[in-house]
């Protein structure tokens, strides 16, 4: 359906021109979304409203166009200046940074959505593609590049439904929190995602396997709530030491006693699965039996393993190359509804930099710094609950369909 | 609802020496129905007298150039307030060429004058009355509604846009007169229904009829509790005389024919 931001600004509450003008976009069969909202502050001050109108074909939106102007519906002028990247992987000077906003360019009098939507790149508006938002290290020399900020708009992200499973939390970290309520508003989100054919990612650190919640995040994943999971070597090595030898940093996960030698299991079990070739190897051998990476490869669960520079081993999944482990994980996010981060800081905030604020955003952790950290580095739309991830997995586990009974070993 | 004392007692008029019709701007205008000049300036004498003598109010004269019969309509000249002088950027070529004529009779007398934005159409006080603070402005059939945000940033006012709907009541002016700080006498008939909802409800209102509507009743000049305003309309003069104002009915006949009456011949300078 084409589309047109028009601006109108004045005393157009106290004079009923944006009532007018609303009406007359109904009336004449368009549609509009008010994006944006700025009520005048005193009586002098005058209001500003940004709103979309749609119409169903061109001719429609014209008219539409045309009859509100006069009441002093202001249209867009600018256009997006483009630029060509002077080198592969180096953007032209005053390139336009992307937010994790919703996006949209004017390029030849049309208005154009970003396509993969993610904070700090540049948008490429390649000729008869739609325009998306490029890295920069993936930007070919030559593409063009948005410079400047005339001709986009962002949209902020629309305050949420009171009705709205996460409303009462608004987004500040708080150990305030009714933690019970938080899990069930997640569990209905994850729920509401299902319906809707949004997909689930799930990030997590290898505390979820110290503290002995790796089986619950194990019954989550085989009870098919969990479709993309991004973590680290530890995670994944822990929790093939808790599958091969019942611990995790060498002590024993169902007792809490350490192991005589323990600290080595995590080396063997990372060397077993070198020998295998791979976790998906491990499992077709029969040699990876249960646990959480035997879950995602028996439940179809795409998985990136990100390398870090103190990592053992690694696991001959993890890419230790940190762009392509990026890219890797970009390629993922696509069709992402919910999104937990649950114990980790590091793959919490590279997760972050790349999911569009549409996507509701829950981080747990036991320590409120990493959810600080999150929304600090842009990703505004999270929300966070300090708890142990234990409790938090359990909780969850429990209200899940399907992840609340067996399945957990 | 009562006449307040306190008020403007200053105001610019053009004596009539070139009016005339010329050519054909509003539905008034007719180019077989000439206004016999003679009469005319008899009325436009009238009236000054009403407005000088009776009244008491200061008038500044303007001389009328020769290429302009419809300078004799003063009010659409701009827009006063303070220091300020909002000039007239008028709608039609014909009456473009008041416009040095009003600018330099506004830097003459010291305002800072300021004119509207590249095509922004805006005919001073035809299209913006003020009601006590609050401006209240027409828009669509001479004045373009962008004008009133100019006029609301520069002056830092609030201004209430009206569509006007009735190319018979093509100015505000013609169709809403403030009478206090709060009260409007006015005729909804040339209003569309967000604009009477809107005068409605920011001011107390006094109707006045169609019949006395089309006499130009609405273009009326109050001074206090004075009020000059054209012949023929006695269930308003009545109605003000309820409110304790002083109609002063003055015959407008031969300014009809050009789409303009009493306060059309008047600027307020406050």
């Amino acid at each position: 359906m084409p589309s047109e931001i028009v601006h109108l600004e004045g005393h157009i509450i106290d004079s009923l021109t944006l009532s007018k003008v609303l009406d007359m976009i109904l009336r004449e069969g368009g549609e509009y979304h008010i994006q944006n909202f700025v009520m005048g502050a005193t009586r002098s001050d005058a209001s500003h409203a940004d709103i979309e109108i749609s119409a169903p074909d061109a001719a429609a939106l014209e008219r539409i166009l045309h009859s509100t102007q006069q009441h002093g519906v202001q249209r867009p002028t600018g256009e997006v200046h483009l630029e060509p990247a002077p080198a592969n992987g180096v953007l032209p000077e005053g390139f336009y940074a992307t937010t994790n906003l919703p996006t949209r360019i004017r390029l030849n009098g049309v208005w154009q959505a970003v396509e993969n939507i993610e904070m700090d790149c540049a948008v490429v508006a390649l000729p008869n593609k739609p325009p998306r938002c490029a890295p920069m290290h993936r930007v070919l020399k030559g593409d063009p590049v948005v410079v400047g900020d005339t001709g986009v708009h962002v949209t902020p992200v629309e305050r949420r439904a009171p009705d709205d499973v996460f409303s009462f939390m608004g987004s500040e970290v708080s150990t305030e929190r009714p933690k019970e309520l938080v899990v069930t508003a997640i569990a209905q989100a994850m729920q509401e995602a299902r319906a809707a054919k949004q997909r689930i990612l799930f990030v997590g650190g290898p505390a979820i396997l110290h503290t002995g919640a790796g089986r619950y995040l194990e019954a989550v994943i085989r009870a098919g709530w969990i479709d993309v999971l991004f973590a680290g070597n530890a995670l994944a090595t822990h929790d093939i030491e808790r599958s091969l030898f019942g611990t995790s940093l060498g002590v024993e996960t169902s007792t809490g006693n350490a192991v005589a030698h323990g600290h080595e299991n995590h080396l063997r079990a990372i060397n077993t699965i070198r020998a295998c070739g791979s976790i998906r190897s491990a499992v077709e051998q029969g040699v990876l039996k249960n646990g959480i990476m035997h879950a995602c490869i028996t439940h179809n669960v795409q998985y990136v393993l990100a390398g870090s520079i103190r990592d053992d081993g690694p696991l001959p999944d993890v890419l230790t190359d940190a762009v392509q482990a990026q890219d890797a994980m970009r390629s993922h996010i696509p069709g992402i509804g919910v999104a937990l981060m649950v114990a980790t800081t590091l793959h919490s905030v590279a997760t972050g930099n790349m999911l569009p604020a549409s996507v509701r955003t829950l981080c747990v952790d036991s320590d409120p710094d990493t959810v600080i950290k999150l929304m600090d580095r842009g990703t505004h739309q999270a929300f966070g609950i300090v708890t142990d991830c234990e409790f938090f997995l359990k909780e969850l586990a429990a209200h899940l369909p399907g992840a609340n009974h067996d399945g957990i070993s | 609802m009562t006449a307040s004392p306190e008020t403007v007692r200053k105001v610019l008029m053009c004596p009539p020496i070139h009016y005339d019709l010329k050519y054909e701007i509003n539905p008034w205008m007719h180019l077989e129905n000439s206004p016999d000049t003679s009469l005319a300036a008899k009325q436009w004498h009238t009236l000054h007298q009403t407005l000088a003598d009776e009244i008491g109010a200061e008038v500044f004269l303007l001389e009328q150039a020769a290429d302009c019969p419809d300078m004799v309509f003063t009010a659409n000249a701009g827009l006063i307030r303070g220091n300020t002088a909002l000039l007239a950027s008028f709608r039609h070529p014909q009456r473009q060429t008041e416009e040095p004529h009003f600018r330099a009779w506004f830097e003459a007398r010291g305002y800072q004058v300021q004119t509207a934005p590249e095509g922004c159409r805006f005919e001073g006080e035809g299209d913006a009355l003020f009601v006590g603070d609050t401006l209240a402005a027409g828009y669509l059939k001479r004045s373009d509604i962008c004008s009133h945000n100019w006029m609301a940033n520069t002056l830092g006012v609030e201004t209430l846009s009206l569509e006007l709907v009735d190319d018979r009541w093509y100015h505000l002016d013609t169709c809403l007169c403030p009478l206090t700080a709060d009260t409007v006498a006015y005729y909804p008939g040339a209003f569309d229904e967000y604009a009477r909802t809107v005068i409605a409800s920011h001011f107390k209102t006094l109707e006045v009829c169609e019949e006395e509507a089309l006499r130009f009743a609405c273009n009326a000049v109050v001074l206090g509790s004075q009020i000059a305003l054209p012949s023929g309309c006695p269930r308003f003069c009545e109605e003000l005389q309820k409110l304790g104002f002083t109609p002063h009915s003055v015959e407008m006949s031969e300014f009809l024919k050009a789409g303009g009456a009493a306060k059309c011949l008047t600027l307020l300078v406050p």
